[in-house]
């Protein structure tokens, strides 16, 4: 059967106005697929997210998000399908938890403020956080802020949902919990994921393909299986990589 | 090094790229207020209310002393000319005119760039640095919509009842003044009623809302625009001060010469 591209990049130069971050990258994301985006600190990992989730153009090449490529018109269509967990968390500073968790039920759904509270308090459930349901974001630790910013990004049950590093930050144990938990939405929902890690155990408990980003030769320099990746590669930048430094 | 050409050029295409920015932010605030009044369970009541306590009765002591000093100096440097012609009454008429046309709105709007207009920036800026703009944006939602009108509509309605304050504690120094110098109260207060209509309180009190309205799209704008660096914050808010009071001048202007040209 074939797969139905969620996310489908051709020769797309990735980086800011008059600043190249990445040159020529292409790759496709499956539906239902756990798609994970390597590399050091500072390579492009989350400006190569940015421009798939809608907010920095690419500088040149193919970008199409179930698709559709982002411009006005298809914008709230866009957004609507998409969940997104910024590396800072990006919570709303001047809202609790669970209002956050709440905005864009509320915004979005026609339930009641009863329902959206529900599912909101059901959500932060998942993530092991109904205890701070009702404190603002600046009285949680950095990790509880990255859980709350998850639910928030899983509150529209989206077809794609990007983490930008969900497990800095956390225990092993929390960030195990999250692993299984991005397992059963996708086993239950079929939903796809994009995550910037660097979280070896966790890229190859739920991983099913990565793209390896060099920032010194400005490319995309592996994309495949991780165990594929670990034995195989040629390269000695992801030896390194997945040999934790050592050759 | 750059040629003069190319230096003129790029400063005119930048010039040009701001003025299209500003208006495609003006258009976007004016549909946000405008779904507003079709959909008003839209409006972030909350972030208005806490805007509103900020601009407003926070801001009340210190307009109001503002308000008294001022009074109390136009009170005293016009009595020093007036007195020779043994007109120190007619400080009163003056004080009236000025506070109630000109100072009041002007001086009240000058202290609300410093305290609210600057606070948005930095609010809004820091949501920026933080990434939370780009959180609502990918969300679908504007913004604009969810940030700007609470904070505008706070700062519209804050200036008029500043103002009232800072007018009312004006003619309180400058009655003090008065007094001093042997002018009762009792004409004081009629010299005061006799040269202001209600035209010109209700003037006063419509140029600063339409003053609000300046400071609240400024501050915001200088915060949505913000650079996402360490340093963006402060410079946004710098930035909402200055332009908030470089606005604020130009519309009284544009009003001044709208009055001269209706005659009243
Ligand atoms: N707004 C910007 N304008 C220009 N360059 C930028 C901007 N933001 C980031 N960069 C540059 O882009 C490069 C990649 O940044 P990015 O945030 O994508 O890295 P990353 O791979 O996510 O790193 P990390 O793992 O530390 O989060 C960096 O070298 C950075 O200096
Ligand atoms: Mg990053």
């Amino acid at each position: 059967m074939e797969k139905q591209t969620m996310i489908q990049l051709q020769n797309v130069d990735a980086g800011y106005p008059g600043a190249v971050i990445l040159e020529n990258i292409s790759f496709n994301v499956f539906k239902g697929e756990i798609f994970i985006l390597l590399g050091g600190s500072g390579c492009g990992k989350s400006t190569v997210m940015k421009h798939m989730i809608g907010l920095n153009p690419v500088l040149s090449g193919n970008l199409r998000v179930a698709g559709l490529e982002w411009d006005f018109d298809t914008r709230t269509e866009l957004c609507r399908k998409i969940g997104v967990m910024f590396q800072s968390g990006a919570l709303f500073g001047s809202m609790t938890c669970l209002e956050n968790v709440m905005l864009p039920i509320r915004e979005f759904t026609s339930s009641k403020k009863r329902a959206c509270c529900e599912r909101a308090m059901q959500l932060l459930r998942d993530v092991e956080l109904e205890d701070a349901a009702d404190k603002m974001p600046s009285e949680i630790s950095g990790g509880m802020r990255k859980r709350v910013a998850i639910a928030r990004a899983m509150a529209l049950d989206p077809e794609i949902v990007f983490l930008d590093e969900p497990s800095a930050g956390l225990d092993p144990i929390t960030s195990a919990a999250l692993d299984d938990l991005i397992l059963k939405l996708r086993a239950e929902k079929g939903m796809t994921f994009v995550i910037v890690t660097h979280e070896l155990d966790s890229i190859f408990k739920i991983a099913d393909r990565c793209a390896m980003f060099d920032k010194s030769r400005r490319a995309m320099i592996a994309l495949g299986r991780p165990q594929e990746l670990k034995h195989k590669s040629e390269d000695a930048f992801v030896k390194r990589f997945f040999n934790r430094g050592s050759e | 090094m750059i040629s003069p050409f190319s230096f003129v050029g790029s400063k005119v295409a930048g010039a040009c790229r701001s003025c299209a920015d500003v208006c495609a932010y003006i258009g976007e605030s004016v549909c946000a207020f405008g779904g507003i009044l079709f959909h008003p369970s839209r409006f972030r009541a909350g972030d208005f209310f806490l805007a509103f306590q900020r601009a407003a009765f926070d801001g009340l002591v210190i307009t109001s002393g503002i308000g008294l000093l001022l009074g109390l100096i136009l009170a005293f440097e016009s009595a020093a000319a007036l007195r020779m012609f043994g007109a120190e009454v007619y400080v009163s008429d003056l004080l009236a005119i000025g506070l109630f046309r000109e100072l009041g709105p002007l001086v009240t709007a000058i202290v609300l760039a410093g305290r609210s207009g600057s606070a948005f920036a930095a609010e809004i800026g820091t949501m920026k640095v933080d990434e939370e703009l780009d959180a609502l944006t990918t969300m679908g939602l504007s913004p604009v919509r969810f940030l700007v009108p609470p904070r505008v509509a706070a700062a519209v309605l804050a200036m008029p009842i500043l103002t009232v304050f800072a007018e009312l504690a004006g003619l309180a120094g400058g009655a003090g003044v008065l007094s001093l110098m042997g002018v009762p109260f009792e004409v004081f207060v009629e010299h005061v009623t006799d040269s202001t209509g209600l035209f010109a309180v209700v003037f006063g009190l419509v140029k600063g809302a339409l003053f609000g309205l300046a400071i609240g799209m400024v501050g915001c704008y200088a915060g949505m625009r913000a650079k996402s660096t360490a340093d963006a914050v402060g410079v946004a808010a710098t930035s909402a001060v200055v332009s908030g009071i470089v606005s604020i001048a130009l519309i009284d202007g544009l009003l001044a010469v709208l009055c001269y040209i209706c005659g009243v």
